[in-house]
């Protein structure tokens, strides 16, 4: 992508349909730090790896519980991301405070959708640079549901979003059509080895990721320091074997991906 | 309640807009409704006349309605404000339906929407002059609730308004008990509908009962109880009475 001059508003359509500004904020979504989703017909699963501005610094925090039955992860600008979550928060309690009933999530990120396709129409907003997975439950059981700075929202078996989310993915699309049917314990672990793959070579610790759950009788609540590392430890011996398979397998796409170029360019407000 | 305004050449001018936009008194108003929980749902049942005062004017009010494929609504008061929560609850269900997404609002949802309805009218010092009994049935799971006018709200497994209160509920409180087959349920429901009929002025003979399960809402054709007046006390009603009261 580079500049030309259809790019400056959001308002400003290019001769060949695109609106430049729209495509650049789902650019910023890349440079955050990578937030998985996974989903079965009953749970959840949100994980995302723990990025800090410093050493001396805290990370950030990338999920956010939106009410008992739905959660959700954040990739981009976070401030974009908390401010969201927070509509979401609200639009939840409201209709809890009206007819006693939870949200249907479906319905939720249909609402977010709609706030964020109103900044791709006004000269005087941006989009927001932020991509939101949303997992949560509805009549039908489990989704998890994935918001676009257009405005646009899928529905997936499991995503992945941010920096390195292409090595994620890959090993997502190997796995998916088992997860369905998974128990909740494998979900956790499908998870966390998805979360391994974006740190490429780093040791996984289970002080680097964040993961969360939700399902059917299961309120929204977050696994501690032990739990993951519990899981961690599972499957640890094996590492060292996977990673050679995996190695070449990883050289093509990882190539094909602005990435690691997109690294350098990070802004110091996106996490 | 009346506002005055003082204009500057000393006349004051009232303010009737303050006033035409509150309720003050019921007009055309319904009798009580009866409802309870039985084993395959809920039914519910109501006289068909409205009153006018103390005239019957009205004789054919359906004062029970279907709400979506989940409910039933039962209205008790002012039949026009009635009239005017069956609006608002027709968009809700249009808005609910048009998303089109395999969720849709059930009785719960709704006696609680009727709930902040009611409640904030009563805030405004404007309310909807009905008591509402609002049952149903999702998913296997049946459900009676009822709201007042000052947004009173609660659930049970059998609920009356009105005169009901006090004539069908001692009967209810005795003779109800869970898994009523559906000709116990209508029989305990006539029961009380007969002693309504004798007891309460403004009930005529003229009913329906309805039916919600998880197939859907039946509301019976209107019909009519027996009854029987040939009891001593009323041949010489005032054999017992001496001198004044």
């Amino acid at each position: 992508m580079f500049r030309n001059q259809y790019d400056t508003d959001v308002t400003t359509w290019s001769p060949t349909g695109r609106l430049f500004q729209v495509e650049y904020a789902m650019e910023a979504v890349k440079q955050g730090s990578a937030a998985i989703g996974l989903r079965s017909r009953s749970h959840v699963v949100l994980a995302c790896v723990n990025k800090a501005q410093s050493e001396l610094s805290s990370h950030q925090r990338k999920i956010f519980k939106v009410d008992d039955h739905i959660g959700v992860a954040i990739a981009g600008l976070t401030a974009d991301g908390r401010v969201l979550s927070r509509y979401m928060r609200s639009e939840s309690i409201n209709h809890f405070f009206t007819y006693e009933s939870p949200l249907p999530v479906g319905r939720l990120v249909v609402h977010l959708a709609d706030k964020a396709q109103v900044c791709t129409q006004r000269s005087w907003k941006r989009p927001y640079g932020v991509g939101l997975l949303v997992g949560g439950l509805d009549e039908s059981g489990a989704h998890l549901y994935y918001n676009c700075p257009s405005g646009n929202y899928f529905e997936y078996q499991a995503f992945a979003i941010g920096s390195r989310s292409q090595a994620a993915k890959t090993y997502l699309e190997r796995r998916f059509e088992s997860f369905g049917e998974s128990s909740r314990e494998d979900l956790i672990k499908d998870a966390i080895l998805a979360v391994r793959e974006t740190l490429q070579g780093e040791t996984l610790k289970s002080s680097l990721c964040t993961v969360s759950i939700l399902g059917v009788d299961e309120p929204f609540h977050f696994l501690d320091q032990e739990e993951i590392q519990k899981v961690i430890d599972t499957f640890e011996k094996v590492a060292e074997e996977e990673d050679e398979a995996e190695g070449e397998a990883e050289a093509a796409p990882a190539a094909a991906q602005a990435e690691q170029a997109g690294d350098q360019d990070v802004a110091p407000m996106e996490i | 309640m009346t506002f005055t305004i003082p204009i500057d050449n000393g006349d004051a001018v009232k303010n009737a807009e303050a006033d035409s936009q509150r309720t003050l008194y019921p007009y055309v108003t319904g009798t009580s409704i009866v409802a309870i929980k039985y084993k395959d749902g809920v039914l519910m049942a109501s006289d068909m006349g409205g009153s006018y005062g103390s005239t019957l004017r009205y004789k054919n009010i359906e004062r029970i309605k279907a709400i979506g494929k989940h409910s039933l609504l039962g209205a008790s008061g002012e039949i026009s404000d009635f009239q005017e929560i069956l609006r608002y609850l027709d968009e809700l269900i249009l808005n609910d339906n048009m998303w089109d997404d395999g969720n849709s609002l059930g009785p719960k949802e709704v006696h609680n929407y009727l709930t902040r309805v009611m409640y904030n009218r009563r805030n405004k010092f404007n309310p909807l002059w009905n008591t509402l009994v609002l049952g149903g049935v999702k998913k296997g799971k049946s459900y009676l609730g009822m709201v007042s006018m000052i947004g009173v709200s609660f659930e049970d497994n059998h609920v009356a308004t009105g005169f009901g209160n006090h004539l069908a509920r001692p009967i209810l409180r005795d003779e109800w008990h869970a898994d009523l087959s559906f000709e116990d349920g209508v029989k305990l429901l006539e029961k009380c509908m007969r002693v309504l009929l004798y007891r309460d002025r403004s009930a005529i003979n003229k009913f329906q009962i309805a039916k919600i399960t998880e197939e859907g809402v039946t509301i019976s054709q209107p019909y009519s109880l027996t009854t029987f007046w040939e009891f001593q006390a009323f041949h010489n009603p005032t054999a017992g009475a001496q001198g004044s009261w």
